[in-house]
């Protein structure tokens, strides 16, 4: 999918899963520490480390803190991942020293389905777990992202497939059930504030905990969306319209992937 | 002290039908010929046990050396799926396999807990998902001191553990660097343990932030130059991307696998590529 069009009726040349990169990486601004899933994840991440937040910490769950990779890694313990952290501890440590006291601000997430309260799936599609339809690679590090860190953003493209009312298998919590679920589970985190597809931006309503559409990315009609989401999606009040990719933006994040898409494969079936 | 060997000796000497095996490596130093000599050797009914099982467990799955896995994410970092896996878990060919399913945080306690000598591990995590539905590993478990409610996951004790590692040194002393993974927890936490490595010197220079596994703590050291091929060594050998980009596709169709199978796995020497 190539380009919107702007006001002014031009088009632009970019990519919608750059419109998404870009509005992910913008959500980075006033962060400290970041931990990073693979795939579009990662690529915001970097691109907002070079541009908006040079001292934004990366932390990867292969136990690189301070990782300063100069391409996005292709897997979460690249080589490059290791030489350039500030430093490199085991995996018990990330995830009990670092991960679990709730010292890192901000993780940042993908999904291979998400529903209407942020709860994630990344292990199977289907109704039964033991003969699933589509086996997904599982958790990995992601419940307890999604539990202890500050608060998740997360980075996913919009479709129906992805966007379900209810997810088959709940593998890391958004807002559970709803209201007040995440606080009677005692999860630390505020959970997932903020979700940025190759469409829109979406967020929890405050009292309803479902994800809104907050934003929309610039040619995007409303329209699209709704028929990218498996559930009456609402839209908040003063729904804003994305600011477009900066020419610095695109510079920068093209100079970070001249070889790779952007794309996360990794729940290619 | 560790017995100096060759790869093939080792596995034969270590790993038996039906054991639970762990060949751990956090995408740095994985030891994938030790998991072909596996194949090689035909040994049958292993319960493999990983963080992160990539292309050598898809590999050893689709051989059918394996009746279980014990993981926490199981992909083609990067790429896709597992292929094989997906095949005997969706379709059970070439044979069932048990899934036991858990979080990073669950297994890297899991095996810090099986180090440790203790029966189980504490941690937050888990609450809320369906995991402990599905696996029956998890358990809560109140604080005496705090009455807090928290998570427990039993202690892992493989019967085998199986590392790669840069260097050792002619006494079996073994150092390692980079990105170390959860290798030390799954060594100290097994009842027998291999290391290949890159090469055996004559003095294990220090290296700041190297790990050393002393001697006496594994059984076993075999030399196996580019062991951890196609994954990287660091400070000797890059990650061959290309290498998990064509996995996808000779993965994906039984004939295909079984076919590169025949030809590097029961075609080839110990170690090549």
């Amino acid at each position: 999918m190539t380009g919107g069009s702007v006001a002014g009726g031009s088009v632009s040349d970019w990519s919608a899963d750059e419109m998404m990169t870009v509005a992910a990486a913008r959500a980075l601004v006033g962060h400290t520490a970041c931990f990073v899933g693979i795939g579009l994840p990662s690529t915001a991440a970097n691109l907002a480390r070079r541009l908006h937040n040079p001292d934004l910490t990366l932390i990867y769950e292969s136990g690189t803190i301070g990782a300063k990779p100069s391409v996005p890694p292709l897997s979460i313990g690249d080589g490059e991942l290791a030489e350039t952290a500030d430093a490199v501890v085991s995996v018990p440590e990330i995830f009990n020293y670092w991960l679990q006291p709730g010292r890192i601000d901000v993780g940042f997430l993908s999904a291979a389905q998400l529903d209407r309260f942020g709860n994630i799936n990344t292990t199977v599609v289907g109704p039964d777990y033991r003969r699933p339809k589509v086996r997904l690679p599982g958790a990995g590090g992601a419940p307890e992202i999604a539990a202890s860190c500050g608060e998740v953003f997360v980075v996913v493209r919009h479709s129906p497939r992805t966007f379900v009312d209810r997810v088959d298998f709940v593998t890391s919590v958004g807002f559970g059930d709803g209201p007040g679920h995440r606080e009677q589970l005692g999860l630390r985190g505020r959970g997932p504030v903020l979700v940025i597809t190759d469409l829109g931006v979406l967020q929890p309503d405050p009292d309803r905990c479902e994800l809104a559409l907050t934003a929309l990315h610039p040619g995007i009609e409303l329209e699209t969306v709704r028929s990218a989401t498996g559930w009456d999606l609402a839209v908040a009040d003063g729904l804003r319209v994305s600011e477009p990719p900066t020419a610095e933006e695109l510079r920068v994040l093209r100079d970070l992937t001249p070889t790779q898409s952007t794309g996360d494969s990794r729940w290619a079936t | 002290m560790a017995e100096l060997t060759t790869l093939a000796e080792a596995v034969a000497a270590l790993v038996r039908d039906g054991d639970m095996v762990a060949l751990e490596g956090f995408t740095h130093l994985i030891p994938v010929a030790a998991g072909q000599e596996i194949i090689r050797q035909g040994v049958r009914d292993l319960t493999l046990v990983r963080m992160t099982p990539d292309i050598v467990y898809d590999q050893m799955i689709g051989a059918g050396c394996a009746s279980g896995l014990v993981f926490s994410w199981g992909g083609n970092p990067g790429v896709g799926s597992l292929h094989r896996l997906r095949d005997a878990v969706e379709h059970e060919w070439p044979a069932p396999l048990r899934l036991e399913e858990h979080s990073h945080a669950g297994m890297a306690n899991r095996y810090a807990a099986g180090a440790s000598g203790l029966p189980f591990a504490v941690l937050r995590g888990y609450v809320g998902t369906d995991l402990p539905r599905h696996t029956a590993n998890i358990a809560a478990i109140t604080c005496p001191f705090t009455g807090e409610v928290l998570t427990a996951v039993p202690a892992l004790n493989p019967d085998v553990s199986i590392i790669h590692a840069q260097r050792a040194d002619r006494r079996g002393n073994v150092q390692l660097w980079g990105i170390t993974g959860v290798q030390k927890e799954a060594v100290l936490a097994a009842r027998r343990s291999l290391v290949t490595v890159e090469e055996f010197v004559d003095t294990l220079e220090p290296r700041p932030g190297a790990m050393v596994l002393p001697t006496w703590a594994v059984t076993a050291v075999a030399a196996v130059p580019r062991g951890a091929h196609p994954s990287y060594a660091q400070g000797y050998y890059e990650r061959d991307n290309t290498y998990y980009q064509e996995w996808d596709a000779i993965s994906r169709d039984r004939d295909t696998f079984t076919g590169w199978l025949d030809r590097h796995v029961f075609g080839s020497a110990v170690g090549a590529p």
